[in-house]
């Protein structure tokens, strides 16, 4: 099958833009102005101040003097490419590849799209109608190329080329029609080639020597001969599922249905290509050109129809269908092999390997942030705050062994907190201390168990633990930091034996 | 004749349980472990696949509690469940489980940023059947919550267990409500320092069972009453000494 390509030209896309926001300046004689080399200049004109002898690159003076009741604004630069940028986005219900050409177009790569609407003529009438009703001034054509697109879009009217006359269609347009350098054109136009049939069939190496070689590869862009690509605003995902409304939808029972349908499709191709899902995206396209999207995570590559769509359920309500959706996509950015095998083997056996619970997790990281859940492995450090390390996976096991010759106390808070004591001589366990304004008498005590510091790690005094018994007998692990000899020592509260 | 009697009396009691939805499970190993606290609950079986509370108002007691909880818990795991543990403020240490014979590493720890969220994840974790237990710890259980949590289990069979820390108590629908405190350790023969854990359990309510109060130590066979008699403390010779 050929190609086939839509080049869209928007000729007044700025001046549309201000008129949209602006409708008094729709029947007045309008223009946008920037600053140029210590003048004003006209950067962008409507169809009335054009009809009225205005044109782009004039002085505005001069334009002021040849239309008196000339309505001037200041130009946003930045402006084009983000309206670009949003229109294309919007376009994206037309073909799945589209990419905006600046500084006033949108291509798109129609291959095997008219179909869906019953030809090539009704497709392009179609986007014509809908970019117009939107407000803006729209020229459109379909070509084999996109070099023949962009030319008759701009230098003709807007038309369907048919397969395989792009060539013929082409030979009678200026040779601006080309893409090419004001400068090259220039030149073209002192030796007398205005229309492109006059020079297309002339010797190559002439051309090359006259014209250079940018020249003949846009010249070959158009007539088809060098293949040209267009870079899609959204890289097209390689899961993707699409499912496009006949109504906009508006409620949360219908985006549930286009959710469980898209699921469907795509974890059955995902079935037969022996993958799983890691991380999914879910995009309403609404009929105001925005987009509400949602996205999951998963910790275990999965297909499981049921629990994915138990991950998107929790955020369906934060989606907003405003006057409605009319597509649905469903993306898998991130999908890990999947044996079925494997699945096979999680479920049922209980426990950390259990597919049940990993599916829980999920759902929990969902609502509450992957940041909340945590697992703990040993880890090679005296040290109590390093004696752990968060494991990565569920299945991650200890390199280290857990300590046990020494006793760790079941609470343990965050940072040591100060306490007084009194303790009679160095290395004997307190007596009292005072923790939050309670006297607590030690009646017994274990230790010191002296810990110190990894000084390859952190700088700092060592901490002589104590394991310590109040007569109510509730049991704390306290701590000298520093040695006695120095007066710099201090007592703290680490922990709470059971 | 007697002894008949009694069996038939047993045989009803157990029929009438039975009748009013109590599925007795098999917990050999965690009633072994449970000594004479097992003779309190229905049919003498601690009852899994329900929500207990315990009631923890102060650190102190906290530990305690995660004590009592660990050596529950150690049983129920087995060999290879896993535990949930919910909390917005945890200060659990997992080495420390090691004293309970937990490994750590079968302990997933949910830390939320909020106290709300903490009901949510248990609600939605105990409907999950391949975990032994889920543990939360919340400030305050209204009855509507505790009522959400018992039907989430009564479907999964999963164990809950709430560490409340609110003062305040109001009716719940959990099975059971306890309440651990610390008790001065005894001395293990002559050696100084702290011996076991020792605790005072209170099983302040148990649907369809006996609540009573136990001074109960963990050793490394489980829980044991404790020796009744008077420790005269050192605290206590030393002022005796004057």
């Amino acid at each position: 099958m050929s190609k086939r390509f839509i080049s869209i030209w928007f000729p007044h896309l700025k001046t549309d833009w201000f008129t949209l926001r602006q409708p008094e300046l729709k029947n007045l004689p309008f223009v946008l102005r920037s600053p140029s080399h210590g003048r004003m200049i006209v950067v962008a004109a409507n169809k009335v101040a054009e009809s009225q002898g205005i044109s782009v690159g004039m002085v505005l003076a001069d334009a002021r003097a040849v239309v008196t009741d000339l309505q001037v604004r200041d130009d946003k630069p930045d402006l084009v490419n983000k309206l670009l940028r949003r229109l294309g986005e919007w376009c994206i219900r037309f073909a799945p590849f589209v990419s905006i050409d600046p500084p006033d177009g949108l291509l798109f790569d129609a291959t095997g799209c008219s179909h869906l609407w019953g030809g090539d003529e009704s497709y392009l009438k179609d986007i014509i109608r809908k970019l117009s009703a939107r407000g803006y001034d729209v020229r459109a054509t379909m070509a084999d190329t996109i070099g023949a697109a962009w030319g008759v879009a701009r230098f003709a009217n807007s038309c369907v080329v048919p397969v395989d006359k792009h060539v013929e269609v082409l030979m009678n347009l200026p040779s601006a029609a080309l893409r090419i350098d004001s400068e090259i054109f220039e030149r073209l136009n002192k030796l007398g080639l205005h229309r492109i049939h006059q020079f297309s069939k002339m010797p190559r190496p002439a051309l090359r020597r006259r014209f250079g070689e940018q020249f003949l590869r846009q010249l070959d862009k158009a007539l088809g001969q060098e293949i040209e690509l267009i870079e899609p605003i959204h890289p097209i995902e390689p899961y993707q599922e699409r499912l496009p409304c006949l109504e906009p939808i508006v409620t949360a029972t219908g985006i549930e249905i286009a959710l469980q349908q898209l699921l469907e499709t795509l974890c059955l191709r995902l079935e037969q290509e022996q993958k799983g899902i890691r991380a999914a995206v879910f995009k309403c396209y609404r009929v105001d050109s925005k987009i509400e999207q949602i996205e999951i995570g998963t910790s275990r590559p999965s297909r499981n129809i049921k629990h994915l769509f138990k991950l998107f359920e929790i955020k369906i309500s934060s989606i907003e269908p405003s006057l409605g959706i009319e597509l649905f996509v469903l993306e898998a950015p991130k999908v890990e092999d999947l044996l079925p095998a494997q699945e096979k083997m999680w479920e049922g056996s209980g426990g950390l390997k259990d597919g049940r619970l990993a599916e829980l997790l999920d759902r929990l990281s969902n609502k509450i942030g992957e940041k909340a859940i945590h697992r703990y492995v040993a880890d090679e450090h005296y040290w109590p705050e390093r004696s752990i390390r968060l494991a990565t996976t569920l299945e991650e096991i200890s390199v280290a062994s857990w300590r046990e010759e020494k006793p760790r106390p079941l609470q343990l808070l965050k940072t040591p907190e100060t306490i007084e004591v009194a303790a009679p001589i160095p290395d004997y366990p307190p007596m009292l201390f005072k923790y939050k304004g309670k006297l607590h008498n030690i009646v017994k005590a274990d230790g010191p168990e002296r810990i110190e510091q990894e000084w390859w790690l952190q700088q700092g005094e060592h901490r002589d633990y104590y394991r310590v018994e109040d007569e109510e007998g509730n049991r704390y692990w306290l701590f000298r930091l520093g040695h006695y000899k120095n007066e710099m020592y201090q007592w703290f509260i680490h922990g709470f034996f059971a | 004749m007697q002894s008949a009697k009694a069996d038939i009396l047993k045989t009803l009691q157990e029929d009438i349980l039975r009748l009013q939805g109590l599925r007795v499970a098999d917990n050999n190993s965690l009633n072994e472990i449970l000594g004479p606290i097992a003779d309190a609950f229905p049919n003498g079986s601690f009852p899994t696949g329900a929500v207990h509370e315990f009631l923890s108002p102060c650190p102190e007691n906290l530990a305690a509690t995660s004590g009592f909880l660990c050596g529950l818990l150690s049983s129920l795991i087995g060999n290879s469940g896993a535990v949930l543990w919910i909390s917005s403020s945890r200060n659990l240490f997992p080495p420390g489980l090691k004293n309970f014979a937990i490994d750590p590493e079968k302990f997933v720890f949910i830390d939320t940023f909020k106290e709300k969220e903490v009901l949510w994840a248990m609600d939605e974790s105990l409907k999950c059947g391949a975990l032994a237990a889920v543990v939360g710890e919340l400030n305050g259980l209204s009855f509507t919550a505790s009522r959400r949590l018992q039907l989430a289990v009564e479907k999964s069979n999963v164990t809950g267990f709430v560490l409340n820390s609110n003062q305040r108590l109001n009716t719940t629908a959990c099975v059971s409500r306890w309440k651990i405190s610390s008790l001065p350790s005894e001395k293990v023969g002559e050696l100084p320092g702290i011996g076991f854990p020792k605790w005072k359990v209170e099983l302040q309510r148990i649907r369809n069972g006996r609540p009573s109060t136990w001074d109960i130590q963990w050793t490394k066979k489980g829980f044991r009453q404790a020796q009744r008699k008077l420790v005269s403390t050192f605290f206590e010779l030393q002022k005796k000494a004057g």
